[in-house]
């Protein structure tokens, strides 16, 4: 007889990982942002946009929008699980909030590669 | 299922008014809290970021919603939840590599947290508006 408490099959390291690898995704991103935003001539629409329009910035834009909703993810989903005990409701909660994150990364993607 | 079970009673003191949470402990509370505000609020955000690229109609249609003061002040704290999130995030790495772990070193590095995001929150909250 096993004399342990039996947990899981390591989902808890993939997302633990994750969560590490989207933040230093995002850090840089960020960093690259701040540059990127004070070389702007001046803050004019054509400017702004023309930041995100296509090229490696707009493809690294997207990436960090894909990052961030990933991140979310699993930090909502760890707070679900610390606060919200009924199973069902935490379930439908989880539901939820995934069917959010997949809307916004559509919704992210339409608004880049519309520019 | 029987092994599930086998669990220590262990004693609990959740007198919330009572704690007297030390300055990592906010920080870490705070890394959470503002992690779940900028969650509930990246609708707004996305909204922004859309009519800001949108078109040159958007865009001054943008402008007008950020010079709204109720709107300046809530961008204002996202910026700041954005900010702690970062710094903390950054604390909290370099925490799972070990570094800072002593107690004088995480109580140093957790004051830095707190000013750092609260100093650059008010400098680019200041240049921007």
């Amino acid at each position: 007889m096993v004399k342990r408490i039996v947990v899981g099959a390591h989902y808890g390291l993939r997302d633990w990982m994750g969560q590490r690898a989207t933040a230093i995704f995002m850090v840089i991103y960020t960093v690259l942002f701040a540059l990127n935003a004070l070389m702007l001539p001046e803050m004019s629409h054509e400017a702004w946009s023309g930041m995100f329009k296509g090229g490696f910035f707009g493809f690294l834009t997207f990436l960090f929008f894909l990052a961030l909703f990933y991140h979310a993810w699993i930090g909502v989903r760890d707070i679900f699980m610390d606060y919200i005990k009924p199973t069902g409701i935490r379930l439908a909660l989880h539901v939820v909030v995934l069917f959010l994150l997949v809307g916004y990364a559509g919704w992210a993607a339409q608004i880049l590669w519309r520019l | 299922m029987s092994e599930a079970t086998v669990r220590k009673q262990r004693p609990k003191f959740l007198a919330l008014n009572e704690i007297r949470l030390p300055l990592p402990g906010i920080v870490s509370i705070l890394h959470r809290v503002s992690g779940a505000g900028l969650f509930l609020f990246l609708p707004f955000l996305l909204y922004l970021f859309d009519r800001s690229v949108g078109s040159p109609e958007s865009f001054a249609a943008y402008k007008s919603v950020v010079s709204n003061p109720f709107i300046k002040l809530i961008l204002f704290g996202l910026l700041w939840a954005y900010l702690h999130h970062f710094c903390a995030g950054i604390r909290f790495l370099l925490l799972d590599l070990h570094k800072g772990l002593e107690l004088e070193a995480a109580r140093k590095s957790s004051r830095i947290v707190l000013i750092v995001s609260i100093a650059l929150t008010l400098v680019i909250g200041v240049k921007l508006w």
